[in-house]
């Protein structure tokens, strides 16, 4: 509910059209299934049935459920619902032994068919299916949806949370739409519009890769690219960065990995950002950034206590959140940065694009 | 009628010939100015005699004739020396008494430039002023929801790629692995194409090279430019400003002699190899250089005799398929600089064109694909080449483009896009518009040529003579007499003219657009057009 605060106290900034929340490192009631995967998502009475059938084929079996079904009137804009959904679930006996990498790409693959078989009827929306993760999307006012839901609720609590206050703005509202996105364990929002959407979607789509898909806002290829950075080309947070705003080829003669960031901004030439936007993302190891886009035009801050930091982009959400931080650390990345905290969570650490990368090459 | 004898069929008037010239006997002060600069001689000093009939007042006196001579001008008709159109009779005259006007109707000339069984041959470019390029407008304008930036404080990046870019996996791997990653030049996406050291003349070719050096060394503007066929002065070829210049390679291997022998005493590597296979002002068909051009200087740097036509063929004579001898040449070229220098193929713009790039796209070597339009200009070609034949560039290059979206290699091998670029003066909307479309970069000849060396001609039939050497301006004739009109440091110095405009005028663009970081290749979603079936067949917004 704190991040929701905060959300509330920028609401000069977003217009309260809807929320989507994004939950990893669980406690709670969840905290005993960290290895299990978590479904997440919006269902009818049908869908519910559909799913079910389809899990059981596959040999999926419901292990907890923490599902919400709203009894109250909704709020005003947001639609009445039957069931979100929050379902832990036991892995397969033939699962077992598999390779992480085949069983994230199964875990991705069965997000994608039921997204894509509730497509047709809008009896099924589905925002995840991992391990340690839970999102809930909705329209509407932020904290109405939120008490409506009971998100604060014992049994649902987490360590990290991404939550955007706003439906996405610029195109038709569907939830799909809304911030933040999610694939494989990364998962990103952005303030901001993309104005290379077009180029970057057909760049992912032409991959390949069958979770290069949706993009109904055109900020969801942000956590594609981070994806694509990590998981395919096997690179770090650092390079993410100098793929999606590289430096300019003068730059590059002057820094030392410069050759192989030359090549890297080459081959990731349609993955170049061209902003305006500001990305707070959450990878799989729980690390927590922010970075800027080259034109650096969007707020973004981040702050906080050893043990409790937030990522967010105006200093008022900060400041709510978290009042009695040491505001002498606190830090608004510009063009070249990351900034980031990792799971031990102890500091605000900074990095540099003008910095060596750490990983070697 | 009185008798005249018979007449010849191709006996025309004035009023048949395309241009018409009127001459004003009151302003003329008969200097013989326009006499002496008209390059193919269409008009004369004329003596005209005139009768009045002079009446007295009076019976004392009979009605009488009165004979005159006056001096003038005479319109040529013979068809060897009709009017061009060019107009240097009014740019000499000091009074402005003479110039050259259409006629209003289409003209009878063109049944008749046959003589002796050769169709005509013209330089210049297709005769149709038309160009959808001119229709396309940039309607993702960002308002509100994304600032529009300031085109000329904020920074751009205006650059692009030429060189066959590995995917980013293998980058990684390659890199790991300390593998052979292929040369790729970062270049600005405005590239001069190939006009040949022979269509030009010396003067403006070294006007050309004068304002490439300047806008790199002194401005830090990457542009480069390309040899068309006919070699590289042995200087050039042997000084560090090689490496702005991209060799080609056609089917005459003019010049390729002198490029040999300087290899060694290279001190830089070119910048890119192209090779031309096709050109879009004369598909199918080769380059040509006629012999009125070929002089003592021309023969030597192409290493051939003085005097004769240079018509080289339509393809390259080891090109029997594209999957093994293309692949070889491409090899072959690489090999001469030791895989350092990217090389590509030029083709013109056909319904084939997709074919070439999906052979293109599996060999691994092939460094772009540039593809010239219908629209692309000429030194020399047959009229119905150049009017009749070839592909318009727009949507080849997006079809080519999607091809490649379609196999996920759109950033491994960048399209060049040529022909027609600028044909009414909007050079950077055409070029915007390509490279919406999915071109890296554009290729132009002739906005260079009438923006830097002042060229006349037009898609009306005007001038378009470049084929016999004898442009009133200079700029592809090889007579000193008339190549020295033309001062290379003023051609260097429009070259910059024309390029900061380009810049500015193309960021002016990008400002509105919301993009500064990298060039918005196949930002198809900024494009609209007025016409249902363009924007249907180019996927992109049909606007009203």
């Amino acid at each position: 509910m704190t991040a929701l605060q905060a959300l509330n106290v920028m609401k000069e900034g977003h217009d309260g059209s809807g929320v989507g929340i994004f939950m990893t490192d669980l406690g709670g009631d969840l905290e005993q299934f960290k290895g299990s995967p978590i479904l997440s998502g919006i269902f009818s009475q049908d869908g519910i049935r559909k799913l079910d059938r389809y899990m059981m084929e596959l040999g999926l079996l419901t292990k907890f459920k923490l599902s919400i079904r709203p009894t109250k009137k909704p709020p005003e804009g947001t639609p009445k619902r039957d069931v979100y959904l929050i379902r832990v679930y036991e892995y397969p006996y033939e699962w077992e032994g598999m390779s992480s990498e085949e069983t994230a790409n199964r875990l991705m693959k069965i997000r994608v068919d039921l997204r894509n078989m509730g497509e047709e009827d809008q009896s099924m929306m589905v925002f995840s299916f991992w391990p340690d993760v839970i999102m809930i999307k909705e329209v509407g006012d932020p904290l109405e949806v939120a008490d409506y839901l009971g998100l604060d609720l014992k049994g649902l609590k987490a360590r990290i949370i991404l939550a955007q206050g706003r439906q996405n703005t610029n195109y038709g509202i569907t939830l799909y739409a809304c911030h933040p996105f999610f694939i494989q364990g990364y998962a990103t929002m952005t303030n901001g519009e993309n104005t290379a959407f077009i180029p970057i979607k057909e760049y992912l789509i032409s991959r390949g890769f069958p979770g290069y898909m949706g993009y109904q806002s055109d900020s969801e290829v942000f956590t594609h690219i981070l994806h694509y950075s990590k998981n395919i080309l096997g690179l770090g947070l650092q390079e993410y960065k100098h793929i999606i705003t590289p430096l300019k080829d003068e730059e590059l003669l002057r820094h030392p990995d410069g050759p192989f960031l030359r090549h890297l901004k080459h081959s990731c030439r349609f993955l170049t950002i061209d902003g305006p936007n500001c990305v707070i993302g959450c990878l799989p190891d729980k690390t927590l950034f922010m970075v800027q886009d080259s034109k650096k035009l969007r707020p973004g801050i981040v702050g906080g206590k050893p043990g409790v930091f937030a990522f967010s982009s105006e200093m008022c959400g900060l400041e709510e959140a978290i009042p009695d931080r040491d505001k002498s650390q606190e830090f608004q990345p510009m063009k070249y940065d990351i900034a980031y905290v990792d799971s031990t969570r102890t500091e605000v650490k900074r990095w540099n694009q003008w910095e060596p990368c750490t990983r070697p090459h | 009628m009185e008798p005249v004898g018979t007449l010849h069929p191709s006996a025309l008037s004035v009023r048949d010939l395309i241009w018409r010239i009127l001459w004003d006997k009151e302003k003329c002060t008969l200097c013989g100015k326009c006499t002496a600069v008209c390059p193919v001689r269409a008009i004369e000093i004329g003596v005209h005699r005139k009768r009045t009939v002079d009446i007295p007042i009076g019976l004392q006196t009979k009605p009488a004739n009165v004979y005159q001579v006056y001096h003038g001008i005479d319109q040529v008709t013979d068809l060897a020396h009709s009017c061009i159109g060019c107009g240097m009779c009014t740019y000499v005259c000091p009074n402005s008494a003479i110039f050259a006007v259409r006629n209003d109707e289409i003209d009878k000339l063109r049944f008749h430039l046959n003589q002796g069984g050769e169709p005509r041959r013209r330089g210049g470019r297709r005769n149709d002023p038309g160009s959808i390029l001119d229709r396309f407008k940039f309607v993702r304008i960002s308002m509100l929801t994304d600032p529009a930036l300031d085109a000329g404080r904020h920074e751009f990046e205006v650059r692009t790629l030429l060189g066959r870019i590995l995917p980013p996996e293998e980058v990684v791997r390659a890199t790991y692995e300390n593998e052979w990653i292929p040369p790729v030049r970062e270049i600005y996406p405005l590239i001069i194409g190939g006009m040949s050291f022979g269509a030009l003349s010396p003067n403006m070719w070294e006007g050309l090279q004068m304002g490439v050096a300047y806008l790199n060394e002194e401005l830090g503007m990457p542009v480069r430019m390309c040899t068309g066929e006919g070699g590289c002065p042995p200087r050039l070829l042997r000084s560090r400003f090689l490496k702005y210049v991209i060799l080609q390679i056609a089917s005459g291997y003019f010049g390729w002699d002198e490029i040999i022998h300087a290899l060694p005493e290279m001190k830089e590597d070119p910048c890119a190899i192209e090779i031309k296979y096709g050109q879009g002002a004369k598909p199918g068909d080769g380059g040509l250089l006629m012999w009125y051009k070929v002089n003592k200087l021309i023969a030597a740097i192409r290493g051939v005799p003085a005097g004769v036509s240079l018509p080289s063929p339509p393809t390259h004579q080891t090109k029997y398929s594209i999957e093994e001898s293309v692949a070889k040449m491409i090899q072959s070229m690489y090999m001469v600089w030791g895989f350092r220098v990217p090389v590509y193929p030029k083709i013109s713009a056909t319904t084939t064109s997709l074919a070439v790039l999906n052979n293109l796209a599996r060999n691994p070597y092939a460094a772009a694909l540039a593809i010239d339009g219908e629209d692309g200009g000429t030194g020399a070609a047959y009229n119905v080449s150049m009017n009749h034949m070839g592909h318009p560039i727009a949507s080849n290059i997006r079809d080519a483009y999607l091809t490649l979206v379609k196999i996920g290699k759109q950033n491994e091998i960048p399209l060049f896009a040529g022909g027609g670029i600028g044909k009414n003066g909007n050079l950077a909307a055409n070029a915007a518009a390509l490279i919406m479309l999915g071109a890296s970069g554009v290729q132009v000849g002739k906005y260079i040529m009438q923006a830097a060396g002042g060229c006349v001609g037009s898609e009306n039939d005007r001038c378009n003579i470049c084929n016999i050497g004898l442009c009133p301006k200079g700029i592809t004739s090889q007579d000193p007499r008339i190549y020295r009109r033309l001062d290379p440091e003023n051609v260097a110095q429009r070259i910059v003219d024309v390029f900061l405009s380009f810049d500015s005028e193309l960021k002016k663009i990008l400002a509105p657009l919301g993009r500064s970081t990298s060039l918005p290749i196949g930002m198809s979603d900024a494009l609209g057009i007025d016409d249902r079936d363009a924007a249907e067949r180019l996927g992109i917004r049909h606007v009203v």
